[in-house]
């Protein structure tokens, strides 16, 4: 009766186990078995080039680790502006304001709006193919001229403009999340500062930023596997890699997979940008831990 | 109340076992069953990605149906980069249908073909003196053709048929280039004659020359171009093959075109971040002079602007000392697959919709060139003007030689850079050279 049981129970979760199988584990097994394979995705057989991949990938490939850098640096502006941004309108809407409720919302739709048409749209908004853009007409109209550019085809300001159209999509989630977290906060013990004598910059420092520690790591690490994996957005602004100068590591991977058709070569740059994700994502981790 | 209770768990037990082994054979059985094909009934299963063609095609479905009995089911997967990926996946699980079309370069092509994805189509093309291979241009079936020479290990043969073409060249807005000064009716034919309009057009708040060379491989399209038009077709095969440096002066001269136009402002802003749909909207919208698009483009500017009053023309050569060659003749082909349960049926059907008066509407319907010769009398405005330059055609996939992936790569990021004033055209030559010898060592340790 208790095997029975036993069996039963096991039999409810099958379904779960089987589908988990299916999709996550026996896939991520062959994209780690394919790394170690010269495949091209057609052909019946693969031959076996050993860690063949993972050296190009480490030591001779600059065009991957250029793309990481790149990656790297929307994920800083995006830790850096979006989350102080996000952070700071989630307190500001934490507290009795008028139309709080409408702000939420606001700050709310571009992270569901799609990522292709948020690129599409900030193209139009900093377009600069005939001088016909907002950005620089504000400028123009404001007495700074000197600061109308062109935002998207100049190298030197490509890919800082599209890590801040990142921030403008991304901050939405960062700031619902940090505003679930300010609301955990006990009202007590900000009264409890108040009867002490604390200022609000006092009870800022000292209550919501320790009570938040944990938040803002979740946050910092949800920034940096978005960050990190952006491609979409920059697909929409600029087109693609743009002379390799908004080149990420999705849009390597791609390039291995459908403009190469090494597919064993892309598999090998998902398990390195894998392990990047895993590692960068344990620092934060336990850096966030320690300041808790 | 307890052994109800019981029997009811039992039977939610059962309806749990029962919807998992449902799924578990769902999940192995064929990828393309058709419910829609009744007992005894012949089917012809089509994969294909051309959004702008499916209610073309389906309409040619109905007819060959009504003709023939046999049904033509078009299923269309766009966009183009997901068919992709669905072609090379059902390739893998070998259930493909009985015809598609592969979105790749002849060295994937040929992969499919050793793979035994691909039926060998010489014979029926061949039969009846040729019948059916005189019906296209010549160009347009190359791109299917493998010769006996070619380098891909693949046997000599036809493995698919052409259903269009498509050519790409330069478009002229015959009123912007009357406005700048220019000859409607004339577009400048030299180089020199092209870049001397760039002031003007500057002059008069217009953009030049637009394209989408963002998608980098329209770069490598018109680069290719000029390399044929100054060093010929013998030397740029010999460059592929690995004879003939990227630092040749002739190389050189290719790359420096790109600054000389950027120099000129004939170019248009921000031309490396463009996308072909932006310089479309451009063109079509008049306010560029100049476009580098395929004979596709006829549609999507019929669809902005029908009164764009505009013509067609081939690049401004650079060299008297060879022709100037056009990317062309390769447009979207079907192919049959070698495990065809019905292949008989579907070669019948692939010969009915290359014929003329098939090929003569969908060009109608869908503003696209026909891979059918015949139809030429037929075509329309504009479309005809692509047509007429089909001779100076070429396409990568009817050399027997490619260039590896990683060459291309660099050679139109390149030009990129050369555009952008980052590098100049002989650190492009050498990079570009660099890149080649590192491929061709790994090809010859791998051989």
């Amino acid at each position: 009766m208790k095997i029975k049981s036993v069996l039963e129970n096991y039999l409810f979760i099958l379904p779960a186990v089987t589908i988990f199988l299916i999709f996550y584990i026996i896939p991520f097994i062959w994209v780690f078995q394919l790394g170690f394979y010269d495949w091209n995705g057609i052909d019946l057989s693969k031959s076996f080039v050993g860690v063949a991949n993972f050296k190009e990938v480490l030591v001779q490939d600059p065009s991957w680790w250029q793309s990481v850098l790149n990656a790297g640096y929307i994920t800083i502006i995006a830790l850096i502006f979006q989350n102080i941004l996000a952070f700071l309108l989630a307190v500001a809407c934490d507290r009795e304001i008028r139309l709080k409720n409408f702000y939420r919302l606001v700050f709310f739709i571009p992270p569901v709006l799609s990522e292709i048409v948020v690129g599409m749209a900030w193209k139009f908004i900093i377009n600069d193919i005939d001088g016909a853009n907002i950005v620089n007409r504000m400028f123009i109209s404001m007495g700074l001229s000197q600061w109308a550019h062109n935002w998207l085809s100049d190298p030197k300001t490509a890919l800082t403009t599209v890590a801040l159209v990142h921030c403008w999509k991304g901050f939405g989630w960062g700031f619902l999340i940090f505003l679930a977290g300010l609301q955990t906060i006990p009202k007590e013990l900000y009264e409890a500062a108040r009867v002490d004598g604390a200022n609000a910059w006092h009870s800022f420092k000292h209550i919501t930023i320790p009570m938040m520690v944990p938040v803002i790591a979740l946050v910092g690490i949800l920034t940096i596997l978005g960050s990190m994996q952006a491609f979409v957005l920059i697909m929409g602004l600029v087109g693609g890699e743009f002379a390799g100068h908004t080149s990420v590591p999705v849009l390597r991977i791609l390039a291995s997979m459908q403009g190469s058709s090494r597919f064993g070569y892309a598999c090998t740059q998902g398990i390195v940008f894998g392990v990047i994700l895993m590692m960068v994502s344990f620092i934060q981790y336990r850096f966030s831990k320690k300041r808790a | 109340m307890q052994a109800a209770a019981s029997w009811g768990g039992k039977r939610i037990l059962g309806l749990l076992v029962f919807v998992f082994i449902a799924f578990i054979a769902g999940g192995c059985s064929s990828g393309i069953s058709d419910t829609r094909k009744a007992p005894g009934e012949q089917l012809v299963t089509v994969w294909h990605w051309m959004t702008d063609r499916q209610a073309g095609l389906e309409e040619l479905g109905k007819r060959y149906t009504e003709k023939t009995g046999v049904k033509v089911n078009f299923e269309l997967y766009a966009p183009s980069d997901a068919y992709t990926q669905k072609v090379r996946a059902a390739a893998h699980g070998q259930n493909l249908p009985d015809i598609f079309g592969i979105l790749a370069e002849k060295r994937d092509f040929a992969s499919f073909i050793k793979a035994g994805h691909v039926a060998d189509l010489t014979s029926y093309v061949d039969a009846d003196g040729g019948k059916w291979r005189e019906r296209f241009f010549p160009k347009a079936l190359a791109v299917n053709e493998f010769l006996p020479s070619n380098s891909f290990g693949v046997k000599a043969g036809i493995y698919g048929v052409p259903i269009d073409v498509s050519t790409i060249q330069m478009v002229f807005n015959k009123d912007l280039l009357k406005q700048i000064g220019g000859n409607p009716e004339k577009p400048p034919v030299t180089f020199d004659e092209f870049l001397a309009l760039g002031p003007k057009i500057k002059g008069a708040g217009l953009q030049g020359l637009v394209s989408g060379w963002a998608e980098i491989w329209m770069i490598d399209c018109l680069a290719n171009n000029y390399a044929f038009n100054i060093m010929g077709k013998d030397k740029v095969m010999s460059t592929l093959r690995g004879e003939v440096p990227y630092t040749d002066p002739d190389w050189i001269r290719v790359f420096g075109l790109f600054k000389k136009m950027q120099d000129s402002g004939i170019l248009a802003n921000g031309i490396v971040t463009m996308i072909n749909k932006t310089s479309e909207q451009l063109f079509a919208n008049g306010k560029a002079v100049f476009a580098f698009n395929g004979s596709w483009g006829v549609n999507v500017y019929k669809n902005m602007n029908p009164n764009l009053n505009y013509g067609v023309m081939l690049p401004p050569k650079a060299s008297e000392k060879y022709p100037m060659a056009v990317w062309g003749g390769a447009g979207s082909s079907f192919l049959v697959s070698e495990r065809s349960k019905n292949k008989e049926e579907t070669i019948k059907f692939l010969e009915w919709l290359t014929d003329r008066d098939q090929q003569a509407y969908l060009s109608e319907v869908t503003n696209n060139l026909p891979a059918n010769k015949e139809c030429l009398t037929v075509i329309p405005g504009p479309l005809a003007q692509f047509a007429d330059d089909m001779d100076f055609t070429t396409h990568p996939n009817t050399w027997d030689v490619s260039e590896f992936p990683a060459v291309t790569e660099a050679f139109n990021k390149g030009i990129q850079r050369i555009i952008l004033g980052e590098k100049t055209p002989e650190q492009i030559g050498r990079e570009v050279q660099e890149v080649k010898e590192r491929e061709l060592a790994k090809n010859n340790k791998q051989q």
